[in-house]
């Protein structure tokens, strides 16, 4: 069953802008699900309906069998939130913050389980730093504990790495997947496509208030993923002869490959056609490689069809 | 009832109130000394008793008032404002916390750093003046349904105000000149007819008018219309809180 259930969830703003329009989605159990999107898309309103900041205009969201508006109470103690924003105060300490999270969410207070809060995220040692006064970096962090500290069972992070460094977003990628270790349920949103292929098990792809599609990321590739053929000759050509036009073949500058876009998953690629055209052409094949396209080129595609579809 | 989540809150704000300590508590005893030296002494001394009460302790509830009023809208707006201007309200909105949780947490904090000062002043006054209280029960009712509409209304502007600006506009436009004007530091009775029948469209008269009789006795109006029309004022101020998070006013798109 899945864990989190939002069914034809729409979000008109105050000024008459849509952000979201009959927005579907099944969160399962323990996945990381990463919601792709560029900015404008409506992942932030997304998630603010979900957790309970923005109300929605319709439709319905469930955690865990429980309905988010009639039983905030149960899925709010659910759900822990990392915000896009460094949205924190400027002259607590650390602890201070992390003690008043806690108790947001009706928890009595349990300072071992904060200090252990504090240590997996390498924070325990500016526990009494003044919060104004940490990086950028450890301010995102010490969001983070605030998310957890209350062991929430869902966690939704708004744009997590964006604005951080390299370093610093592989020690995120690993503090999520250690935590979907621990059995939390993890959404994230992101407009990096490398973050989503790197740790999601699951991408949604979201664009203008539409989610366009869901789907386990390595399935997406496969089957919205496009292969490409690369060919290279022995000596390079200037131009194509007449018979090779219909293949629709790339010359790289030097005139030594050729690449030939197909659809692996139709029973004719084109392949063998193009094989015994070139043969005829006269060319020598030297070497020939296949390279599957990346996320970034499926997203590419699709946000392109949406945009047209919408204009 | 979230329990934890009303103490973290009003314990967050009582905490910089104690952090600020200067301009929390110092600040309020400091201009109630500047009063009495220059109303209560200097220009005190030449004034008559109004009525069998000296001067000097006659301003004593007004002080009070003037304190109370405008450190309990002041304190209030702030202390919901400026989560809201930080952007850190998303917390409190995504907590498993009622509207009525919420208000208790912020509008009681309020309140109660009103009370102490209310009680500071008190004690400062007691150096200057011999105080007594004919009917102490009324004056804590009196004090109490004060700091905590006045907190209240302060919350409601803090709810409201889009910058700092709007979060000042209203206590120096409305609550100060009400509360200047409205007979903290002489009697109705001692203006002219017309501005007294003016003053009684000033709720603050009533406020002071009937705290002020919890002390002496002595009042503007009668006490059972002081006390109506600040339970009034306390309605007006629920009900507008009630209003506001229902419709999510200023909190929730
Ligand atoms: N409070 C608001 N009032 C009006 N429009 C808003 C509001 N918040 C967001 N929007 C609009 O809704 C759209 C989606 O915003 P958002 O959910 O923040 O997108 P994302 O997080 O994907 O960047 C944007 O066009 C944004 O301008
Ligand atoms: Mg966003």
């Amino acid at each position: 069953m899945s864990i989190v259930s939002i069914s034809n969830l729409s979000k008109t703003y105050a000024d008459g802008f849509q952000a979201l329009k009959n927005v579907d989605l099944e969160i399962r159990r323990g996945e990381i699900l990463a919601l792709l999107g560029p900015n404008g898309a409506g992942k932030t309103t997304l998630i603010s309906i979900i957790c309970g900041i923005v109300n929605a205009s319709s439709g319905a969201v469930t955690v865990d069998g429980y309905d988010s508006v009639k039983d905030y109470r149960i899925t709010r103690e659910l759900i822990g939130l990392v915000p896009q924003e460094l949205a924190l105060g400027a002259f607590e300490k650390v602890w201070d913050s992390l003690c008043f999270s806690r108790g947001l969410f009706a928890k009595k207070p349990d300072p071992a389980y904060l200090e252990k809060v504090l240590k997996d995220l390498a924070l325990w040692d500016k526990r009494k730093a003044i919060l104004m006064e940490l990086s950028g970096g450890m301010k995102r962090r010490v969001l983070i504990a605030k998310a957890l500290v209350h062991e929430p069972r869902v966690l939704f992070l708004d744009e997590p790495t964006a604005g951080v460094d390299v370093e610093l977003r592989k020690d995120m990628w690993a503090l999520v997947e250690q935590l979907r270790q621990a059995g939390v349920t993890i959404i994230l949103t992101t407009h990096y496509i490398e973050e989503a292929e790197a740790i999601a098990d699951r991408v949604g792809v979201i664009n203008r208030g539409e989610l366009l599609l869901v789907d386990d990321k390595h399935a997406l590739m496969h089957k919205l993923g496009k292969r490409q053929l690369e060919i290279e000759l022995v000596s390079p050509v200037a131009a194509l002869p007449a018979s090779l036009a219909d293949f629709s073949l790339e010359i790289s500058r030097d005139g030594n490959i050729l690449t030939y876009t197909y659809d692996p998953h139709k029973a004719d690629t084109g392949i063998d056609k193009l094989m015994k055209t070139i043969a005829t052409a006269g060319f020598t094949i030297k070497d020939m490689n296949t390279v599957k396209s990346s996320l970034e080129d499926i997203f590419v595609n699709l946000i392109k069809g949406n945009g047209e579809d919408a204009a | 009832m979230n329990i934890y989540a009303i103490r973290v809150i009003y314990k967050y704000e009582m905490k910089r109130a104690f952090e600020t300590l200067g301009q929390s508590f110092a600040s309020p005893v400091l201009s109630t000394v500047l009063y009495f030296v220059v109303f209560g002494s200097a220009i005190g001394s030449r004034i008559d008793a109004v009525g069998e009460v000296s001067y000097g302790l006659f301003i004593v509830p007004g002080l009070i008032m003037l304190a109370i009023l405008t450190q309990s809208v002041a304190n209030a707006s702030f202390g919901i404002f400026f989560p809201r201007f930080t952007g850190q309200i998303y917390e409190v909105l995504s907590a498993p916390i009622s509207f009525i949780e919420i208000i208790i947490g912020y509008v009681g904090a309020a309140a109660t750093k009103s009370l102490l000062i209310a009680i500071i002043i008190l004690l400062t006054a007691s150096f200057f003046v011999e105080i007594h209280i004919a009917h102490p029960v009324w004056m804590l009712a009196f004090l109490l349904l004060t700091c905590i509409s006045f907190s209240l209304f302060g919350f409601i502007i803090g709810l409201w105000a889009k910058d700092f600006e709007n979060l000042q506009i209203i206590p120096l436009l409305v609550i100060t000149p009400l509360v200047f004007l409205g007979g903290s530091f002489y009697s109705i009775n001692m203006l002219p007819p017309f501005w007294q029948t003016v003053s009684l469209f000033n709720p603050v008269v009533y406020l002071i008018s009937g705290f002020r009789w919890s002390f002496f006795e002595a009042a503007d109006v009668s006490v059972g219309l002081s006390l109506f029309v600040v339970v009034l004022f306390l309605t007006a101020c629920l009900l507008i809180v009630w209003w506001m998070f229902k419709t999510g006013y200023r909190l929730k798109q």
